[in-house]
């Protein structure tokens, strides 16, 4: 399989934020491997972001997790520069901004790019309408066409009702989807999330997840959502970006991150996650669990049944149905079946169970053994 | 001792240096800033006294009928007609025109300097401490220099009250725009602000408030001046508060004082209501508006479906 690898969408190399009076001295400590809190002690310097090197695809949702203090707040304002890198080059679209002058710098940034706030950030003083059509009004649009695309844009977000409220008359869930709409009336072509549905309950919280989804499939675009809830980074995320004191220690899938933390920090950090939701039949499905048998279609349900239980596959290697007492034409897992919704069918059948991909292919199978040691996450 | 007792520190013919050195070298400048406070004020009086005062008074009431409520508007209407009743309405007027043309000018030169000790912390460690000095010197220290650079009557004791007047919308303004959440600073950069459009769509109406209640505080700073600047012949009702004491007529100084009381309370409410954004504010006209768009099907449906849909996305 061999895939030409686009651009990234979003490049960060080796960018560093360091705030203090003598940066290039923090630097030199921190790349002798110093931690934030000594270098806070010596020298007195704040080591924001160091050495962050990442690449986002076009498309995806691209979460960076970690805690308070870790360092993922500043890294997504170094993405549009409302803080500026010490050191390293933040490259989007190829683009390297951190030599931009001010000027191209409002372009990037009303055409290429936007920003959800945790705090939601509206402006009391504009009703719903004009809030979203903040951004086009800044970038000169004229009002016909920027109240066109921002009312697009309310009701995309299911607020269209309301597009003449103020932001004190709405709930905190109203709130950020205006936040969302802003945003999503530039039509931008990148998001920058910062704990974008943090002071939501939880919820509304998760009613907001859905519907970025939903907008996602709608009109995909690349999404930065910063975050410090395992969940949410589980559920929405493509990637997760884990910071821990300035510092990327891993990026990779959701499942790549739970399976194969990069260290002990990761490790205890996705503890807690409910795996159940994180994986699929797909993931954990093998091949060895249970030998395979060639037929050709007619006869599959004429093979003996006896104890030893196996696949029978047709000549396409589509699933054709199992040889074991009592499971003839047992059904087969879908690929996509969270682990949360097979537990009862795996628990119950006196076999491994076999997973199929939406044409019908044959992946793998899944035994009551496999499925507690995903589960088990004591290791 | 005794050589502390002899020490004399000439801060008084070093200022007094400097006031007639001003004076010399700036005629120009000060008969310019004397022509344009004077155009002001004589032409706000003019127009405040070619109104009658009925219809004056009955363009009050329905101000603050608007922007305040009914109750205000009424107290308006009764403590108009006390001051039409007292025979001060000439001098009433005076004292209010220059109020305004003072405040006019102290927000004029106000604003932009607390704006750029909002955007500047060398500006603002250089103006705090002279907002300082302005605002713990007796006020009737400032009627000397005016006195002696533009003379008597009106056109110095306005600009006594402009420099009196001024810390306040100076401070707030800073203040105000500095109180900015800094979400709030991101969220206009973040969608290609100009530091100008950063200001004027984000900043100024963020800071409104606090601007508001800088511009309800040098009013009223410069209704208190405008009485003492009646030392210097500015007239009107700080005038009659005068005569009254030199006269010790307690009758004619309380009469003066009233009108004084009257007119702070009718500026400052009115003033205030300004301070208050969005739908926070329940005047009578907002509410008539929307309680009529509420009968009318498909224009006020807004107001009426928002809590609904409030509840609905909960």
């Amino acid at each position: 399989m061999v895939t030409h690898e686009p651009a990234p969408k979003i490049a960060c190399r080796n960018v560093y934020k360091i705030f203090g009076a003598n940066p290039q001295n923090a630097r030199e400590l921190v790349d002798a491997g110093k931690t934030k809190a000594e270098i806070l002690r010596e020298t007195g310097m704040t080591v924001g972001v160091c050495d962050a090197s990442l690449e986002i695809r076009e498309g995806e949702i691209f979460v960076v997790m970690g805690l308070s203090g870790s360092g993922k707040s500043t890294l997504v304002r170094l993405l549009n520069r409302l803080i500026e890198p010490t050191f390293g080059a933040v490259e989007i679209e190829g683009t390297d901004i951190t030599g931009m002058t001010p000027r191209e710098l409002i372009q990037l940034r009303r055409q290429r790019m936007a920003m959800v706030f945790q705090s939601f950030a509206l402006l009391p003083h504009r009703t719903v309408l004009d809030n979203a059509a903040f951004g086009l009004e800044i970038a000169g649009i004229d009002k016909a066409s920027r109240y066109e695309r921002a009312r697009k844009a309310i009701e995309t977000v299911g607020l269209g009702a309301n597009s003449d409220s103020y932001p004190g008359e709405l709930s905190g869930g109203m709130k950020q989807r205006v936040g969302l709409a802003r945003a999503l009336s530039n039509d931008p072509a990148i998001m920058l999330m910062d704990e974008a549905f943090s002071a939501l309950d939880p919820l509304i919280r998760t009613e907001m997840q859905d519907e970025l989804l939903r907008i996602q499939r709608e009109t995909p675009r690349t999404i930065v959502f910063i975050s410090h809830d395992l969940d949410e980074a589980m559920r929405i995320g493509d990637r997760i970006a884990v910071m821990e004191s300035g510092r990327i220690v891993q990026v990779a899938t959701p499942q790549e991150i739970v399976t194969n933390p990069a260290n002990d920090y990761v490790r205890s950090f996705f503890k807690g996650v409910d795996v159940s939701r994180v994986f699929t039949a797909g993931d954990i499905c093998s091949r060895d669990i249970l030998p395979e048998r060639a037929v050709d279609g007619a006869d599959a349900a004429a093979q003996p049944a006896n104890d030893t239980a196996a696949v029978l596959l047709d000549t396409a290697r589509n699933y054709a149905g199992m040889t074991a007492n009592g499971a003839n034409g047992a059904e087969p897992l879908a690929a996509a079946t969270p682990l949360s919704e097979m537990l009862h069918v795996v628990a119950n059948a006196p076999h491994p169970v076999p997973v199929v991909d939406p044409a019908g292919h044959y992946l793998g199978a899944v035994s009551q053994r496999t499925l507690l040691q995903t589960l088990d996450r004591t290791r | 001792m005794d050589a502390l007792k002899n020490l004399e520190l000439p801060i008084g013919p070093v200022v007094e240096g400097v006031v007639d050195w001003i004076q010399d070298n700036f005629e120009p400048l000060l008969d310019g800033i004397a022509a344009a406070v004077g155009f002001v004020t004589d032409n706000l009086e003019w127009l405040f006294l070619t109104i009658p005062p009925v219809v004056f008074a009955l363009i009050v009431v329905a101000i603050g009928l608007v922007r305040v409520g009914w109750r205000f508007a009424l107290f308006a209407a009764v403590a108009l007609f006390v001051v039409m009743g007292m025979d001060l309405w000439a001098e009433t007027v005076s004292t209010m025109s220059l109020v305004i043309a003072a405040s006019l000018f102290a927000m004029g030169v106000g604003f932009p300097i607390g704006i750029a000790m909002a955007k500047n912390n060398l500006v603002e460690a250089v103006v705090r401490p002279i907002l300082d000095l302005m605002q713990t010197m007796p006020p009737f220290v400032y009627l000397i220099p005016a006195a002696m650079f533009f003379g008597l009557g009106k056109v110095p004791g306005a600009i006594a009250t402009v420099i009196f007047a001024m810390p306040p919308a100076v401070r707030l303004t800073n203040l105000g725009i500095r109180q900015v959440s800094e979400e709030h600073v991101e969220a206009g950069l973040a969608f290609g602000c100009t530091p100008r459009q950063l200001l004027f769509k984000v900043q100024l109406p963020l800071a409104k408030p606090t601007i508001m209640a800088g511009v309800n505080q040098t009013i009223m700073l410069a209704l208190s001046m405008v009485v003492i600047a009646s030392m210097i012949g500015a007239g009107g009702l700080g005038n009659t508060v005068l005569t009254g004491i030199n006269r010790l007529n307690i009758g004619m100084g309380f009469e003066g004082g009233l009108g004084v009381v009257i007119l702070a309370i009718i500026l400052d409410r009115i003033t205030q209501s300004f301070g208050e954004t969005g739908r926070a504010r329940s005047s009578l006209l907002r509410r008539a508006v929307a309680a009529l768009g509420n009968r009318v099907p498909g224009t006020g449906a807004v107001p009426a479906q928002a809590p609904a849909a409030k509840r609905a996305a909960e």
